[in-house]
């Protein structure tokens, strides 16, 4: 049966129905409808919910709940999620799991409140110091909104390793029919780093900090490693109409909705044009772009930021094909109109 | 013959990397001994501050996780509240407890955590070699106070167990010292009535220690001790802060 659902709630309820044990966040506009949804529900179902007194505080929540092996989430919006960097960049360090939701906002400074996807250098990239990446995962319904979480925990867990949800002002905060479908909930990889007293076992420790010589480069190599098997393993991405298509529209999350109107559009007018969706962000769907630069003509990036993910469309296509871009930074959205105009002037 | 003095289980075998005279060791092993006392070794998980004693989880021999600067008290809230059952501290140093860390240490203790924090004060940052500290007392030569410290450019010396003794949330605190026998056997006391309390389910506790940093204060041991005892106890004043079971 279907029902209606915000966004951030959905997540939240998501979020639980795939195991998630432990919330911790702090006040931020547009996801508070996700920290406000967790303090009910979490305690409805006997878990743990904490407001903090700050992002930096949440992130550490998180990172000790992670490391005492049970499912943890927190939640925030553009700026608090840049305080939580540091906190990620340990958490990559130790290589501890856990669920990270951004729910974008306009950037940068403090912004606005309209939906934007300006943190997309900020959560492919690494974010905090150091060498390391989140798994970044790109909802643009609120039924994906209620389903990756699930996703999300099963992927940080398998890789130990932080996952991004990258959502976005405009999927938090819409209201839309939506199917909860069974999701998964068990622990999914070894829990033999877990810190739980170290009864009949020898003691464990989490740390980063390698002192070392040469303990800090062998322990990046191994991360490396593993992130070569994340990038050839779990790149995801929704194809619509990419076959034979002259131009391929590439979007994710709220921008993809409006490109999958402009591409009915352009398409009833005889153009040729098909959307690919990444689903996750990083690892980048790379090899499904690669291959269609053997049909396509040209890509359109479409983002709600000045041109970030573009630069990711254009190693993939490498060359091969010209990559135009169209987008509109500072909370503003480009609309089907906009795009369609962009499509005619390729 | 009877054996009157071992090393606590709850120690490894690793050498400290501590300098001559530092208080760390001593405090490292009265809450190893307190731990070893209590018999919940097996059910600890320590954590361990950015500082002189981030090397902490190597001499402890139980769960330790590391932490990022100042965050302690938060990475013991999320492990605490997701296992209740466990005996969870902290192990900070000034600079991490009172300065990067203040906003986490007055909310844990706000909210009445079940934890131990153990806070190691030596009025100076050890790790990076001698900087100002918030505990640093007023005239005090460091680093970054080459002139001694002046309260109109770097304030005042934070009392933090005076400071957090107002909080609602706080139900122990006690500052002691390590730079003579009987300072050393009180700390132990407090200590383990700490992690007693938390065990019995009786809240956030804190014990303050003031601590010698002889390098960094360019002091001897014995100058080092004296300035503790003459100095450091006139502006931070050991016994019990708050104890609302007293």
């Amino acid at each position: 049966m279907k029902k209606l659902m915000k966004g951030n709630e959905a997540l939240g309820e998501g979020a639980i129905k795939a195991g998630c044990a432990a919330y911790f966040g702090y006040p931020i506009t547009p996801q508070n409808e996700l920290t406000e949804y967790m303090s009910k529900r979490m305690l409805e179902e006997k878990r743990v919910f904490l407001q903090s007194e700050s992002e930096l505080a949440a992130i550490n929540m998180v990172l000790g709940a992670s490391a005492a092996g049970v499912k943890a989430m927190t939640s925030s919006s553009s700026p608090g999620i840049s305080l939580k960097q540091e906190g990620l960049s340990y958490m990559a360090g130790c290589e501890l799991p856990a669920l990270i939701v951004n729910v974008q906002r306009g950037g940068p400074g403090l912004g606005n409140i309209a939906g934007s996807q300006a943190d997309y250098f900020q959560a492919t990239k690494g974010g905090g110091h150091g060498d390391y990446h989140l798994i970044v995962l790109a909802p643009s319904s609120v039924q994906e909104m209620f389903e990756m979480p699930a996703q999300a925990f099963a992927l940080a867990e398998k890789y130990r390793n932080p996952v991004m949800i990258l959502a976005d002002g405009v999927v938090g905060q819409i209201l839309e029919p939506m199917e909860e479908v069974k999701v998964d909930s068990t622990y999914h990889g070894d829990r033999s780093w877990v810190l739980d007293g170290c009864q009949g076992r020898a003691p464990r420790k989490i740390r980063s900090l390698l002192m070392e010589e040469g303990a800090l480069e062998e322990h990046n190599i191994k991360l490396q490693k593993k992130y070569k098997v994340i990038k050839e393993q779990e790149q995801r991405c929704q194809k619509q109409n990419t076959e034979k298509a002259d131009i391929i529209l590439v979007a994710y999350g709220t921008s993809a909705r409006v490109c999958y109107s402009a591409m009915l559009a352009a398409r009833k007018k005889g153009l040729s044009v098909g959307l690919l969706r990444p689903l996750t962000l990083w690892p980048f769907p790379v090899k499904a772009i690669a291959e269609l630069t053997g049909t396509a003509k040209a890509f359109l990036t479409v983002e709600m930021s000045a041109g970030q993910m573009v630069e990711d469309v254009k190693l993939a296509v490498n060359g091969r094909k010209p990559v135009h871009f169209y987008g509109r930074a500072g909370g503003g959205m480009p609309t089907e109109e906009e795009i369609l105009k962009e499509i005619e002037k390729i | 013959m009877k054996k009157v003095y071992c090393k606590p289980e709850s120690m490894t075998d690793i050498e400290h990397k501590y300098c001559p005279g530092c208080g760390h060791g001593l405090v490292h092993r009265l809450v190893a001994e307190v731990i070893d006392e209590l018999g919940v070794r097996e059910r600890t998980i320590g954590i361990a501050p950015v500082g002189c004693a981030v090397f902490a989880y190597d001499y402890w021999n139980f769960d330790v996780t590391e932490a990022p600067h100042g965050r302690p008290p938060a990475v013991a809230t999320g492990i605490k509240r997701v296992l209740p059952d466990r005996i969870v501290f902290t192990y900070q140093g000034d600079g991490d407890l009172a300065a990067i860390g203040m906003a986490e240490t007055v909310h844990a203790a706000n909210r009445g955590e079940n934890i131990t924090v153990i806070f190691i004060n030596n009025a100076i940052y050890g790790m990076t070699t001698g900087q100002m500290a918030p505990t640093t007392l007023l005239g005090m030569k460091t680093t970054t106070t080459p002139f001694g410290r002046d309260k109109n450019l770097a304030g005042y010396p934070i009392k933090v167990c005076e400071l957090l003794a107002t909080l609602a949330g706080t139900a122990y605190l006690e500052r002691c010292a390590v730079n003579n026998v009987k300072n050393i056997i009180n700390t132990k006391k407090a200590i383990k009535k700490a992690f007693e309390m938390q065990k019995e389910n009786k809240g956030y506790s804190l014990i303050e220690v003031l601590s010698q940093c002889p390098p960094n204060w360019g002091l001897s041991l014995k100058e080092s001790l004296k300035f503790v005892q003459e100095d450091m106890t006139k502006q931070f004043p050991l016994g019990v802060i708050k104890d609302i079971y007293a």
